[in-house]
């Protein structure tokens, strides 16, 4: 049924794109009608998939990258109360800064090449999975910690054993909005500067009003995001089985 | 009584586990909440192998009396000692209200999650001793099951299962049973004053029944800052009967001081 309806939506809206460009004779290089990018997809089949294997490498790099650094701050951060003080400014501020106006600095530091646009996506993921998983590191069940202090637990092991474990649905949605963004970073480091890339080829088709195949493009890299984000998503049930079963703990206590 | 849906049946106790409980002593609890005393210089012995039911109307300081005597309230002042003066911690287990089981593992592992947070073994004889205690709450069967897939019952029976696996000598319980329905409440009494008869236990209740089935004695608190009156102590070994004419006649009393105290706690 959610495919089928998937489906009819799908239809629905290129029957009416096609219609506004078949109604109001809108010229092919202002607006391509849908079986004109088909066309230009097909033409440029084999181009489009090397394009979009570096992009697609530019973003499980970066994904990995991000989630990583972000995983191993939210920790730090959460064992060591001070770090937070620290780091957590340094945090707001990288977040405050636009990526946009960070490209051109970090392609003139890293180069045309795949380094700046993974750099691009780790930065634009970093922040999300950091704030998600301190968030949760730092929203443990009180009666857990009160129960692993009756049960004699170091702190170590209490990070270990409650705290992270408790905090891996929230790091889960952070990976999840993580996944939702990373291909803008990919793609805002290609139009940036670049010599390869979805981003790099739309470009390049929008300058010389191949807009047929700069459509073909957009639509391919929303297939791959698409993609990586469903494949996340079910990845991510997977590995948390039980926070779909958890009806959550009984009532509080009330004296 | 065709609503046993949980059966129960009672299992020998293992007398053998438990080195000699020892009482438990808080001198001089001082606890101040927003500039009001809640505790002044309050004074409670828990005898040593008993059951000890502490009532009160809610806000007048019972959980915080217990998280006291767990070592849980870093702010409050107090000394709270054993027979031969020395600190408890590393003695106590804790049964919350909440079965604060942890959602991710089995009910085997929650039972020998203290173990594993220690950093001891939790290898086949911690496994091997968690089944037998699962099977003595009634749980044989269930070992591999998350908490999400067990009653509010069976939970509490888990938590129950991780408190004797701790096996201490003191056993702290801020209403254990109070989100549970009345069946299974009446079932889980039982086998909690089975289970941990021979240690020295503080059960805070809501329940003037609870309280005189399974305390040795049964301490009411009131007022601000809280008193402890002279407690009431029911015949006979717990659990005991709830027909029983004497516990009736002592729940209108307790009741009637719980009354008192609920007055006297109005502002």
């Amino acid at each position: 049924m959610k495919a089928l309806r998937a489906l009819i939506i799908g239809a629905g809206m290129l029957l009416v794109w096609q219609a506004i460009v078949s109604l109001t004779g809108v010229a092919h290089y202002i607006l391509p009608g849908p079986l004109r990018v088909v066309r230009a997809f097909v033409a440029n089949v084999d181009l489009l998939l090397a394009h979009a294997a570096v992009t697609g490498a530019e973003i499980i790099l970066g994904l990995l990258l991000g989630c990583i650094l972000g995983c191993v701050s939210a920790i730090l951060v959460a064992s060591f109360p001070p770090a937070r003080r620290w780091l957590l400014p340094v945090l707001v501020v990288s977040q405050a800064i636009p990526v946009f106006a960070l490209a051109p600095v970090l392609v003139l530091w890293l180069g045309y090449g795949l380094l700046s646009k993974v750099a691009m996506a780790t930065l634009i993921i970093y922040f999300p999975v950091t704030a998600a998983f301190l968030d949760g590191l730092r929203r443990t069940e009180p009666g857990w910690l009160d129960l692993a202090h009756t049960m004699g637990g170091s702190r170590a092991r209490v990070l270990r054993h409650i705290r992270i474990p408790a905090a891996l649905p929230a790091l889960s949605s952070g990976i999840r909005v993580a996944t939702a963004v990373a291909p803008i970073g990919a793609v805002v480091g290609e139009w940036v500067g670049s010599s390869a890339g979805l981003g790099y080829f739309m470009l390049q088709s929008n300058a010389r009003l191949h807009v047929d195949a700069m459509f073909a493009a957009m639509l391919l890299l929303a297939v791959m995001a698409v993609t990586l984000y469903f494949s996340v998503d079910i990845a991510l049930r997977l590995a948390l089985p039980w926070q779909a079963e958890d009806t959550g703990s009984t009532p509080q206590g009330s004296d | 009584m065709s609503h046993r849906s949980e059966g129960l049946q009672p299992q020998p106790y293992r007398a053998d586990k438990i080195t000699r409980a020892s009482s438990v002593h808080l001198r001089a609890a001082n606890l101040d909440y927003a500039g009001a005393p809640i505790f002044d210089a309050l004074d409670l012995t828990l005898p040593a192998g008993q059951t000890t039911c502490l009532l009160g109307p809610s806000g007048v300081g019972k959980t915080s009396l217990l998280r006291l005597i767990a070592g849980l309230l870093p702010d409050a002042d107090g000394k709270v000692t054993d027979d031969r003066g020395q600190g408890i911690s590393g003695q106590i287990a804790y049964l919350a209200q909440q079965d604060l089981l942890l959602p991710w593992l089995s009910a085997l592992d929650n039972v020998t999650f203290g173990n594993r947070l220690r950093g001891e073994s939790a290898g086949t004889e911690a496994k091997t001793q968690a089944r037998g205690l699962l099977a003595q709450v009634g749980l044989a069967g269930r070992e591999g099951d998350r908490p999400a897939k067990l009653s509010g019952g069976m939970r509490q029976r888990v938590a129950l299962a991780r408190t004797l696996m701790e096996d201490r000598p003191i056993v702290l319980m801020d209403e254990p049973f109070s989100s549970l329905d009345a069946i299974t409440r009446y079932e889980l009494q039982a086998l909690a004053a089975e289970c941990l008869a021979g240690r020295t236990v503080l059960l805070v209740t809501h329940d003037p029944l609870e309280a005189l089935r399974l305390g040795h004695q049964v301490l009411v608190m009131a007022g601000t800052p809280a008193r402890l009156e002279a407690p009431l102590v029911p015949t006979g070994q717990p659990p005991r009967d709830p027909a029983d004419a004497g516990l009736l006649a002592l729940q209108a009393e307790l009741l009637k001081r719980l009354t008192r105290a609920k007055m006297d706690h109005a502002p």
